[in-house]
This record gives C-alpha cells, structure tokens and sequence, in this order.
C-alpha cells in the first residue's frame, strides 16, 4: 500500500546548522502517529518541511504520491499550527474562518455552494462551536479558538492532518474533544501525524511514535518504541519518572 | 432668503471643471477607500506613506518620458517596497526605518528632479493635489487605474482577505502568498497616483488609510467595512470638494479634514470600540473571573 505520507531522507539546515538530519517516514492510512522530542528538536521544522514552508536541503516530502505543493492545491493535507499567527481583532468570524478551510474546493471566486456550507456547519457541531458561529473570531476564549481552528482543518476533509501541538495551553475539554474527534478520523482513514508535550497522553490514543531529536531517533508501533530507554534517549537522559506523569 | 440659497449653492455645479474634480474625487475617494481596508488590516499604513512619497521621481522620469504618469509611478512604488525588502533581509536595519531611509530619499530625488525640470511640472500640484484643473487624459488615466483596482479586489477578495489574515493558511492551501503580497502593493501604487492627482502626494495616504480605520471602528465583518470605508471615502471626497469651492481652500485638504472628522465621530460613538460605548462597558458590573477548566466550553 502506498503511504499517505512519505519523507524521504529529509534534511534542513539554518545558516548552515543542521535543524533535522536525513528524517525518513512513512505513514499509512488510518493512523495516528506522536511526534515526541524535546523544545528544539526539530517537531516544528519537520512540519514546516511537510507543508513546504521550508524547503528540505536533501531528500523529498510525497503526499499521496504527490509533491506537497501539488497535494495542498488538491486538499490533500491540512496542518493545524502550533500558535495561529493570525490578527484576532480582524473583522472575521468563527463561521468565516472554517469557511476558509472550504477555499480548497471552490472556485476561484471562493463562492461557497450549499456543500460547503453543510460541512462548515457539521465541523462547528463537531468541536462545539455550533452557538457561536456568529462571533468575531477574537472573542472566543482560549480553547474554543483552538477548536476553531480544528473545525478549519476539519471542513478541509484532507486525508493527512498535522497538528503542533494542539492541547499546548487548553483547557482538559478542549483535549478530550479533540482526541475523540482524532480517533474518528483514524478510524474513517485519515494520516494523523500530532506532536505533543502530554506524554501521558500520548500511549491512549496514538498508533504509532516517532522520537525526534534533530534526527528521527526511533520510530514504529507505540508498545514497542514508547520505552522508558527510548525516551531517556530522546530526552538526553532528564527523563526519570516523567512518562506517565 | 431660502430662494436666494439654493442657487449659490448649486453654483459650484454649474461649472464643467468643478463637475469634473466632483467626479474624479468621488471615483478616487471609493478606490482608496476599498484599498484602505487592506492597508489598515495588514498595517501598511507606513507602506502606504512610503509608497506615495516613493512614487515622486517616476511621475517626474514619465513626464520627461512623455509616458503615462502612472507607469512611472508604478515602477517606482514596486521598486521602493522591493528596495525596503531587500535592504531589510540584508542588513541589520528594523523595517520602519528603512522604510523611512528608502521613501525619503526618493522623495528627495523627486523633489530635486523637479525643480531641475520647473518648466513642465509644477510642484504645488504634485505636493497637494489639483483636482479642480485636472486634464482630460488624468481622468482617463484615474478611471484605468479605478477599474484595474476595483476588479482585482472585487475578484481576488476572498484569497486576499485570508492572506491578511492568516497567510500562513493561505500557504498550506497552495496559494501563492508572494505574489499576493505583490497583488495589494501593485494596486497600492496605482492608487497612489489617482489619489496623488486629488490630494497630493503627502495626503494620499490619509485617502489609504483613514476610510479603513473608521470602517473598522464599526464593524466586525469585512464585507460592510469595505462597503462603510467606500461610503465615508465618496461622501468625503465629494462633500470636500465642494466645500473648497466656497471657502476658496485647499480641496485636497477638505477632503482629508472631512475624512478625519468622520473617523474622530466613529471613534467616539462606535456601538461597540467607540470610546463611549468601552467607558460604559469598564462601568458594568465587573463579572467574577471563570474557574479553571470551564473556560473551554459554554
């Protein structure tokens, strides 16, 4: 079966220092991948490379069998930052925003058929936001803002979904939801690839873990890579008595 | 006494010229203020400021040319925001003062091309804008520009509303943000030549600026701030013009007053940033803060 994600033998490097060393990874349909490692490691550059953001030094990213520029014009991989960069006194709204994760399958006018409509509606439903659809996207509090953003990436209905860090600052509702919402979409078949500080959280609801640490460190099934010796490893050694806490 | 009004004031009407600057004004003032809705989201202002002034010498180098004015200041305006792109990624200088360094010194060399050229320009008209005695070839060069600008932001308005607010979205879904970028500074150099012809050059930026920042202080949904920023930039632009005819004064200079008494009105009264309605709010009751973990869900 050809892997929904694929990185081969990615490189990067800033001003010449190595940020992630020749990281190789491949993902299959319905599962749901953590990527642990230290501040620093490399989580964040790896997602820029998969999205393109950061164009790898060696090596390529295939998504779907597609380089990543031609799968993102196809809807074919959504990625959920780690902060939303974004202005939050712009005078959008919840409902505008999820709408945005719909642009994908539009025209180039971005006119929105009853389809899109109905699956901005089901996304808002789907992270509890239904009741305030109508509000200015600055006034959500912490959480809901995340769930915004999820419902986005939601309504893209993109096989391969990235999240950085998504449970970073919210509150336990918003992560519970968002984990049930996430072993939904494993089990309708989607790539899930999530990095994420919650170790203890990690074995209940991912398949698979990569360890990172400027290079892919061990990667397979999470009973058999998620060990205390794998983590002390990734962690340099500062791990004692943290899995599991 | 009434009787004897009304044909005063519609003498201003009775001439071709004062028709003419009533039109150009109304059409500049509705492109400006449609781009000020941008500016003002993405924080151009200073953009804004730079571009206008940048655009100095290429007007000048066109008339030499004998070339429309707004090709010269169109290569100016995209060359000024490259040179500060450039400039900024290579050297160790913040953005707003390389903006000020590049904008400035091409103002200069404006201003020194055109007091070597007197005999053709003249500089009041570029500094303040001379919409009363504006030619028939800059009106038909402000209607180019109006609907080049207002097509483009009417086609590509979802793609550049997302980019202001969230390009790094706008990436993941394959759009071209670079080119974007390159969209809204193109069409904010074109705009500054047609509001350049109107107000001048060192007022221009209010016309790209101010209609967007009142629009914003009432409103949360982009379409009706577009639609209140065109509304404030055209009542503007044509109730300024007419004013200067009475009171014998700078139209460039009504038009902006006006502009700005509009936003100083806005910022007070607003229904919800005004600052009589966030002093009232800073009154109410103050509501006991949430406990920890209900925060997420309501």
């Amino acid at each position: 079966m050809q892997p929904t994600l694929d990185l081969q033998n990615v490189t990067i490097a800033y001003h010449g220092k190595i940020a992630l060393h020749r990281a190789s990874l491949q993902l299959s349909p319905g599962t749901i991948c953590g990527l642990v490692g230290m501040n620093g490691a490399g989580k964040s550059t790896l997602f820029k490379a998969i999205m393109g953001f950061v164009k790898p030094d060696e090596g390529q990213v295939l998504v779907n069998g597609l380089p990543v520029k031609s799968a993102q014009k196809r809807s074919q991989i959504a990625y959920v930052p780690q902060s939303e960069d974004v202005d939050w006194n712009f005078p959008v709204n919840v409902e505008d925003v999820v709408m945005m994760g719909r642009y994908g399958y539009m025209n180039w006018l971005r006119s929105p058929k009853p389809s899109d409509r109905a699956i901005v509606h089901e996304s808002l439903a789907r992270v509890e936001l239904s009741d305030l659809c109508d509000r200015q996207i600055g006034e959500l509090s912490g959480g809901q803002k995340k769930r915004a953003f999820f419902a986005r990436a939601l309504a893209q209905q993109s096989p391969v979904l990235l999240l950085d860090e998504p449970f970073a600052g919210v509150d336990i509702k918003t992560e519970k939801l968002m984990i049930n919402l996430l072993m939904d979409l494993r089990d309708a078949g989607h790539t899930i690839l999530i990095s994420t500080h919650d170790l203890s959280s990690i074995t209940t609801f991912c398949d698979q873990v990569v360890l990172i640490n400027r290079s892919i460190l061990a990667y397979g099934e999470t009973s058999e890579v998620f060990t205390e010796e794998n983590l002390s490893r990734t962690f340099g050694g500062s791990m004692q008595g943290l899995k599991g806490g | 006494m009434e009787l004897l009004l009304i044909p005063d004031l519609l003498a201003p009407l009775q001439h071709e010229f004062m028709l003419k600057a009533i039109a150009v004004s109304a059409l500049v003032g509705l492109v400006c203020s449609a781009l000020s809705c941008y500016m003002t989201l993405k924080g151009w202002a200073l953009m804004g400021d730079a571009v206008s002034h940048a655009v100095m010498p290429g007007v000048v180098v066109a008339y030499l040319l004998s070339i429309p004015l707004a090709i010269g200041a169109f290569v100016f305006g995209v060359g000024s925001v490259a040179a500060i792109g450039f400039i900024q990624s290579k050297t160790r200088i913040k953005e707003d003062t390389v903006i000020g360094v590049v904008f400035t010194g091409l103002f200069a060399l404006g201003l020194v091309m055109v007091s070597k050229t007197k005999s053709t320009i003249d500089l009041p008209h570029i500094l303040f804008g001379n919409v009363l005695g504006i030619s028939d070839g800059d009106i038909i060069q402000t209607v180019v520009i109006s609907v080049i600008t207002l097509s483009v932001l009417a086609l590509l308005r979802k793609d550049l509303v997302l980019f202001c607010f969230d390009s790094t979205h706008a990436r993941s879904i394959g759009l071209n943000t670079g080119l974007l970028h390159y969209v809204l500074l193109s069409l904010l150099s074109l705009t500054a030549v047609a509001g350049l012809q109107t107000v001048g050059v060192i007022l221009v930026v209010a016309m790209l600026v101010t209609p967007g920042a009142t629009a914003y202080l009432l409103t949360d949904q982009f379409d009706r701030m577009v639609w209140i920023a065109m509304a404030s930039g055209v009542f503007s632009s044509v109730v300024g013009t007419y004013l200067s005819y009475f009171i014998d004064g700078s139209t460039g200079g009504c038009i902006v007053v006006l502009q700005t008494l509009l936003f100083c009105v806005a910022m007070v009264v607003a229904p919800k940033y005004g600052l009589l309605a966030t002093r009232s709010a800073r009154k109410a009751p103050i509501e006991p803060p949430p406990t920890p973990n209900s925060g997420g869900f309501e």
